[in-house]
């Protein structure tokens, strides 16, 4: 069936793109990394605390803390899409993992029989089998953040509701839920697994914070998944043009929901992994960190127009952030300039890449 | 050139759609054989969309039935009137301008290279294939190019490549002359030559009546939901054509 080519192909009136205007070096990404190595420089030339061990291996666990989830969102916005129930997600899933675990472990509580026993002395309580409960409080809060998606992506793809009215109202019921199951009083991880859920979240491996070590793994996972599989391709193409990604066979609804679902749970992984961090899931926790995941997301060249972002840049996005609030820190500005500064950031990431795009 | 004694690749009789009220279609028949390049002509509303997505899968007819190379199908969505063969070039292209020409041709087809368990995007795979599609039409287009960054003429080829990728016997091209340049409509027709040579059916949806009259075999003129004509291109004329699209003259 295959033509016979009669003439190999030649390209006299067809350039090529020269390599510093394609792929990352004519990205937002881009761009803004060279901004966040400028400020670098900057900041190690005004703060000597700045690059000491210590500081960075606090910027490192702080951006870690949102990064997470931002890779998540960033599947979201890639379809074109969006997703604010990331912050009441963070907390609903860190609650439940938080008083499962305080069940299981506590005799005379629900189902506890089958993984506690008491030790001879009638106090210390022992686990039958070590990390089960663990396991089982973690698979918890993830369960909860996975039908929250579900539900989140059976209304956008197949009810075809606004992702932005869906989330919103997402956004309420999941902190509503929280403040229902706890009492508005928070939770805290208990019992015999709490020291391994501590070590899981907050603890360190030479030196590096466990949640950036989960973030490298999970941001090499998203490269892969968004560039070297059929998935990512759909993701790419829904965002592109979601007419033409019906049109061609590609099952749309399937892979709308898929991203709310990967959305939820990257959500709700972070949620878990903060709630080691601060010892404890209070019922206003992650309160507004959607507007942050978002923020970063898009600073990092992620387009809420569909089509375009990464891992890199929902990473560089964070760092940003971070290493402007730890230099604020350091500067000893006040705080409360954070928030002001990460919006004007914000405008001028688009800016810069508005611009730049009318130029090319 | 059609000859009566093979099977049609495509029958349709007594098609009929309606939205709610509105009567789109009304029994429409029609037959396309292998290796034929049929026209379908008519004014705006004439029912020509709505007939190619009932064939391409898109709507599902009111009345009627298809039959593909003999069998009676009944298609639900694109991809069940791809499966058995029937490929369409649409208006508006249905690319994804953030994709790379590759990327745009394979799309929901993607080649794989199983690694273990996972299966990955085999990119250079798609990437030559890809190429030795574009050299086929003869258009200068690199596949590894944004859709966003090419010309009329080369987003056309990508659209088109995407239908050799099959063995189509059906191939629909939705006003694929309409923006393009007058080089590139002769591509376009060229293409179109070398499927019939192929035996592959065309059916052309254009608006161009020199671009009908050049590569047609037959032409088949809509209006009004119904169609009103049905003749080998050269017992016709451009004339008598748009008079029948017109209304001028109701049938012949």
């Amino acid at each position: 069936m295959a033509m016979p080519m009669e003439s190999p192909v030649t390209f006299s009136n067809v350039g090529k793109t020269r390599w510093w205007q394609r792929g990352i070096f004519a990205s937002q990404t881009g761009y803004v990394l060279l901004a966040l190595a400028v400020l670098l420089v900057i900041m190690h030339f005004a703060s000597p605390y700045f690059f000491t061990e210590g500081n960075m291996q606090n910027v490192a666990k702080n951006f870690s803390f949102i990064a997470i989830a931002t890779l998540g969102v960033t599947f979201v916005i890639i379809t074109g899409g969006i997703d604010l129930s990331v912050g009441s997600m963070m907390c609903f899933s860190a609650m439940i993992t938080s008083m499962v675990m305080t069940e299981l472990s506590t005799p005379g509580g629900l189902g506890a029989s089958l993984f506690v026993h008491m030790a001879t002395d009638g106090k210390t309580v022992l686990a039958n089998v070590p990390g089960l409960i663990l396991l089982v409080s973690i698979l918890a809060g993830l369960g909860v953040a996975l039908i929250a998606g579900l539900v989140n992506g059976f209304c956008i793809a197949v009810l075809g509701l606004s992702p932005f009215v869906t989330t919103l109202g997402m956004l309420s019921i999941v902190r509503g839920l929280g403040y229902v199951v706890s009492n508005g009083r928070g939770s805290f991880p208990g019992g015999p697994d709490a020291d391994y859920f501590y070590a899981l979240t907050s603890g360190d491996i030479l030196g590096l914070p466990v949640p950036f070590i989960y973030l490298v793994v999970l941001a090499l996972a998203m490269a892969v998944v968004l560039h070297h599989s059929s998935f990512g391709r759909h993701v790419f193409a829904l965002g592109g043009n979601e007419k033409a990604a019906e049109l061609t066979g590609i099952p749309v609804v399937r892979v709308k929901i898929e991203v709310y679902v990967v959305c939820a749970l990257a959500a709700g992984l972070q949620g878990i992994i903060i709630s080691g961090w601060l010892g404890s899931a209070p019922a206003n926790m992650a309160t507004s960190y959607e507007l942050n995941v978002i923020a970063a997301a898009v600073i990092g060249g992620a387009n809420l127009a569909g089509g375009i972002g990464g891992p890199l840049g929902a990473i560089v996005g964070c760092v940003l952030l971070e290493v402007i609030r730890n230099g604020l820190v350091l500067a000893q500005v006040s705080s409360y300039w954070q928030q002001t500064l990460v919006g004007v950031i914000i405008i001028l990431a688009v800016l810069v890449d508005r611009i730049r795009s009318r130029m090319i | 050139m059609t000859s009566a004694e093979a099977t049609p690749v495509l029958e349709l009789s007594g098609i009929g759609k309606e939205f709610g009220a509105i009567r789109a279609l009304h029994g429409v028949d029609l037959h396309v054989n292998p290796g034929e390049v049929v026209g379908l002509m008519g004014d705006n509303g004439a029912g020509k969309s709505t007939l190619v997505k009932i064939i391409a899968g898109n709507f599902r007819p009111s009345h009627g039935e298809i039959r593909f190379a003999g069998d009676a199908v009944h298609f639900n969505r694109p991809i069940d009137a791809r499966a058995v063969g029937i490929e369409v070039v649409y208006q508006d292209l249905a690319l994804a301008d953030n994709l790379t020409a590759a990327a745009n041709v394979f799309l929901g087809r993607e080649l794989k290279r199983k690694f273990g368990p996972i299966a990955l995007l085999d990119h250079k795979a798609m990437a030559a294939r890809a190429l030795e599609l574009f050299g086929e039409l003869r258009s200068e287009t690199r596949p590894d190019d944004l859709v966003k960054q090419m010309s009329g003429g080369q987003r056309q080829a990508v659209a088109i490549a995407r239908t050799r990728l099959s063995n189509a016997r059906l191939v629909m091209m939705d006003e694929p002359t309409a923006a393009i340049s007058v080089r590139q409509v002769e591509q376009v027709l060229g293409l179109i030559h070398r499927l019939k040579e192929q035996g592959v059916a065309v059916m052309l949806i254009s608006h161009r009546m020199p671009d009908v009259f050049a590569v047609c075999d037959r032409v088949i003129v809509m209006r009004r939901g119904e169609k009103r004509a049905d003749k080998p291109i050269h017992q016709t004329s451009p004339e008598e054509v748009t008079a029948l699209i017109t209304g001028a003259k109701e049938a012949a």
